[in-house]
């Protein structure tokens, strides 16, 4: 994707339904452990993964939360 | 002391045996234990989220990391206590007791990595968009949909609505920091740039730019 497409793509953010960033937070953690359970953690909560598209913050939270999940 | 293992939550959902085992603890009347075990869980999440991210600090900026860990099990801690009759047993005990240690370890990161950094709080910033329709590799229908995402930002947003798209998606504000400066929290912040987002897109497709 060039950087103009990148930056339309920030301005618009996803088309799809998505939750709230408490929602999210609220969700984040069965989200987490049903991905790296290798369940269809999208099928589980909907319009978590649009939300994590559009919302930096809360991305980053769900990386944090996977990656520390790995080594604990 | 005889307590009594709570098999479910109280919506009926089973909880696996370690986070009965952690609830009951801590709801327990002599529950330091619990308690400092837990911290020391949080501790150890804190610990690694402030040292994965110290890359973004200043160079110099001399912050305590294992203070700033501490803060963030401290707040979790009490989070979480406050929260105990909120965990469903969608997750593991631990697993949603880290989360809260993790949020609060990266908000107290990303702030203090733009502590000493402007944030320009400018709804006039939007006009760099302008700066980027035309130049030489970009194809037509990106140059027009630029042109019309201008227009749009112009006419259908609110001033801090445009504040806040400017700020989070030209200037990579962290939105947590955006939301301290503007003396709110993250999921008002995200709200204003949702209703930008649906605005733009609802005149976007009414210009038939997008479906």
């Amino acid at each position: 994707m060039t950087d103009d497409r990148v930056l339309i793509a920030r301005l618009l953010g996803p088309s799809e339904l998505e939750l709230s960033c408490e929602a999210c937070f609220e969700e984040i953690d069965r989200y987490v452990e049903a991905q790296l359970g290798g369940d269809d953690a999208d099928l589980l909560v909907p319009g978590m993964a649009a939300h994590l598209e559009g919302c930096p913050a809360c991305r980053e939270d769900r990386d944090s939360l996977a990656g520390w999940l790995r080594v604990a | 002391m005889i307590v009594t293992l709570p098999s479910s939550c109280p919506d009926g959902r089973t909880l696996d045996a370690e986070s009965r085992v952690w609830l009951t603890r801590l709801r327990a009347a002599d529950r330091d234990r619990a308690v400092g075990e837990l911290h020391g869980l949080l501790m150890g999440a804190a610990r690694h989220e402030v040292n994965r991210r110290s890359r973004s600090l200043p160079p110099g900026s001399g912050v305590d990391l294992d203070d700033l860990a501490r803060q963030s099990a401290d707040d979790a801690l009490l989070a979480i206590l406050r929260k105990l009759d909120d965990f469903r047993g969608d997750s593991r005990f631990t697993t949603w007791a880290y989360k809260f240690a993790l949020l609060e370890a990266g908000v107290k990161m990303r702030r203090r990595a733009w502590q000493d950094r402007e944030v320009a709080l400018d709804d006039d910033a939007w006009l760099r968009i302008a700066d980027r329709v035309g130049t030489p590799d970009q194809d037509a229908e990106t140059r027009e949909l630029l042109r019309a995402i201008g227009v749009a930002i112009e006419t259908s947003l609110t001033p801090h609505q445009r504040t806040v798209l400017v700020a989070i998606t030209l200037d990579d504000v962290p939105i947590d920091v955006l939301a301290e400066r503007m003396n709110t929290n993250r999921g008002a912040i995200y709200k204003a740039l949702h209703d930008a987002r649906r605005k733009l897109r609802a005149e976007l497709a009414a210009g038939g730019h997008v479906r």
